[in-house]
């Protein structure tokens, strides 16, 4: 290719970015994460002559196993960008399943009688407010007494684990309700192929409504709109994705013994060819979702997430703008606290019990999640989105080398590897775009 | 002050916008700012002379309530105000242009200008159209080349970001605007720009404190200066009173000419 010709290219190129207005940086983890997943698929059929990574089960599995890491890695985001760090969500994450755990197996059946309907929806509260009295407490000592976010959070992480061992002396705390571990997933924590479809549906007009609301915001006061070609590209783009979500999802049949259990218990018989029952999404991935939207709206739509940028970016001028950066440094570490305990309800649940490991260095996937997704430690800069595609990368690599038969050691040096190699990434990324 | 009884003092028997009356503050042990007294009338520009580290800037920062004094009052229109933060001191009309333009730079132009009084829809989310909108006109009328409305300020030019510091200070209906070393960072014709928004404002009956190091930026623009040394006041005068060679003996040596009035911090003849 000439020199003529490669510059006619790249300027298409970014003629072609511009009009889309689309985040190279996105482009890049999702060109990473295609790379993994077929990087991996093609290890194993050819290694192990069978490619286990894309199919329906492998990518069920990895949708479950990435929602915890991704609801907390949205949090990590707002932490990181006003230049703090949390390193106790880990530990805080298993003293509040701990605790859920107390109050769901020991606590309530004695006070409600086993099985009352409203033990799931207490233990809930009960966790999502007890991660954010916790987060609260830490921000106030980062934010009122001045010690710094890694100090109070490293003492946070021991304190936290060694607590949730006193809670039960070490003991693993189970079963959990039965209604609380379907927010785990599992063949019947799912919304089924019917469900899904209307869910996929759904989420596709919400994306369709936000281009036009968009657009139409933008004609009201006479600002640049984005050509018709490329809103519609983005449409386009998006909805497929989503339909493609809902086909892999329900691509995924229930195993047999769960079926001729299924069966058994509504007195139906299961034809000589077996029966296929949808897995479609689990609910757990729809806890992240909701999560991420609300997530986002925060970040980009309200006062506070607004102001959440303008201290990463200058906390100084943040304050002389009247902004009371203590207080939203303590509702900052109070949310994340919260989320924690979300993702300590997903994680437990999935596990049917509390146990003493849980949540063992999810803290360095959660940043891992928040840094791989574009979240800079200078701060001010980073995206809720990318956060959660950066869970979605770091949960493809673990259980990829899971799939192939890496074993825990090498596991662990590649996840380390891979976070120092994000943030010297990212370094080359700025530097070259600003 | 001895100022106000003089005859030829057009602002004798006002009242003015802003009074500081004997204003301390230490840092561990140094008086950075020690009883110093000013005040400021309705359209009149005040030069606050000195020497880097005399405790100008330290004086203003406890008027805009980034610092909170130890000691002293601050009246505005003659009553008793009470700043403690930044907040406080814009419910009084008091904004402020810091010498380092105090921008989050990640953001763009209408969020630096709306940061802190942000527009809201009914739904209570930001209104990000409307403050856009809303920032164009006031760039229009400040600098017209201004056109990068959708980037970070941070990828702007030394006077575009300017122009954005200056924009919030004046879009909020200020009373009385602090202008931090509003020229440091410029070129001739950026600070030529600035020389006429300052006449413009004191037209419309604002009143503004200059501070500078240097006499030759301010002493053209304002009515009156105010020298500190060491934290304390020096004196005041009106320009038209004293020369520019008088104005650099008081900010030096801390000596009073006959023009001006004395203040604590002048030297002892």
């Amino acid at each position: 290719m000439s020199d003529e010709q490669k510059e006619f290219k790249e300027s298409a190129m970014v003629r072609f970015l511009r009009a889309t207005e689309v985040d190279t940086r996105l482009l890049g983890m999702i060109g990473a994460l295609l790379l993994i997943w077929i990087g991996f698929h093609l290890y194993g059929h050819f290694v192990n002559d069978y490619g286990a990574f894309l199919t329906p089960r492998n990518l069920w599995n990895l949708s479950v196993q990435t929602s915890s890491i991704a609801v907390m890695a949205t949090g990590m985001v707002l932490v990181i960008v006003t230049r703090h760090i949390d390193l106790s969500v880990g530990s805080l994450l298993g003293f509040t399943a701990m605790i859920m755990g107390v109050v769901q197996v020991w606590i309530l059946p004695e006070v409600l009688g086993l099985g009352h309907p409203m033990i799931w929806v207490i233990t809930v509260i009960v966790g999502i407010l007890f991660g954010t009295l916790i987060g609260a407490f830490q921000g106030f000592l980062i934010a009122y007494l001045d010690i710094p976010a890694f100090i109070v959070t490293l003492g946070g992480l021991l304190i936290w684990r060694g607590a949730s061992y006193l809670v039960a002396r070490g003991e693993t705390i189970a079963p959990v309700d039965p209604t609380f571990s379907l927010i785990g997933g599992g063949p019947y924590g799912t919304i089924g192929a019917t469900g899904s479809w209307i869910l996929g549906i759904v989420i596709s007009l919400a994306i369709l409504l936000m281009l036009y609301n968009g657009r139409k915001q933008r004609l009201r006061f006479g600002f640049p709109t984005r050509p018709m070609w490329a809103e519609l590209l983005i449409g386009g783009t998006g909805i497929s994705f989503v339909i493609g979500a809902v086909l892999v999802m329900n691509a995924y049949p229930w195993p047999k013994g769960i079926i001729r259990q299924y069966a058994a218990a509504n007195n139906i018989t299961v034809p000589e060819e077996g029966l296929f029952i949808s897995h479609g999404f689990a609910i757990p991935i729809l806890v992240a979702i909701g999560v991420g939207i609300a997530m986002t709206f925060l970040a980009t739509r309200t006062r506070f997430g607004r102001y959440v940028f303008a201290i990463g970016g200058n906390p100084e001028a943040a304050e002389l703008a009247g902004i009371n950066t203590k207080k939203m440094t303590m509702m900052i570490f109070a949310l994340m606290g919260g989320l924690t305990g979300i993702a300590a309800v997903i994680a437990s649940a999935r596990l049917k019990s509390a146990t003493l490991a849980l949540g063992q260095f999810d803290e360095l996937y959660v940043i891992a999640a928040a840094v791989i997704g574009g979240t800079s430690f200078a701060g001010g800069i980073g995206t809720i989105y990318g956060a959660i595609l950066g869970a979605l990368v770091m949960q493809s690599l673990q259980s990829g080398m899971v799939l192939i038969g890496f074993d825990a050691a090498i596991q662990q040096m590649v996840v380390g590897g891979v976070l120092v190699l994000a943030v010297f990434l990212d370094n080359l990324y700025r530097k070259k775009s600003v | 002050m001895e100022n106000a009884t003089q005859s030829n003092d057009p602002n004798a028997g006002a009242t003015p916008l802003v009074e500081m009356k004997d204003i301390s503050i230490s840092f561990g042990g140094i008086h950075a700012v020690d009883k110093a007294s000013c005040e400021l009338y309705p359209g009149e520009v005040v030069g606050l002379l000195g020497h880097n580290g005399a405790g100008k800037s330290t004086l203003i920062k406890i008027l805009s309530g980034a610092y909170s004094r130890d000691s002293g009052t601050i009246f505005v229109d003659g009553e008793e105000a009470t700043i403690t933060n930044p907040r406080q001191a814009k419910e009084y009309g008091i904004e402020t242009i810091y010498q380092t333009l105090a921008l989050a730079d990640n953001v763009d132009a209408a969020a630096n200008l709306y940061l802190g009084r942000e527009i809201l829809t009914r739904w209570r989310t930001l209104d990000d159209a409307a403050m856009e909108a809303e920032t164009r006109k006031v760039m229009n009328r400040l600098n017209p080349n201004f056109t990068r409305f959708k980037d970070p300020v941070k990828q702007l030019s030394g006077g575009q970001r300017q122009s954005v510091a200056i924009a919030r200070a004046i879009h909020f209906n200020a009373r009385i605007l602090i202008m931090d070393e509003p020229t440091a960072a410029l070129g001739p014709a950026e600070t030529e720009q600035v020389g006429q928004l300052i006449h413009q404002l004191k037209g419309d009956g604002i009143g503004i404190f200059l501070i500078s190091h240097d006499i030759h930026d301010v002493f053209d623009l304002a009515d009156r200066v105010v020298v500190m040394k060491n934290g304390a006041v020096v004196g005041s005068a009106r320009t038209e009173d004293v020369t520019k060679d008088e104005v650099l003996g008081m900010i030096i040596l801390g000596k009073c000419p006959p023009g001006a009035s004395k203040g604590p911090g002048a030297l002892d003849d």
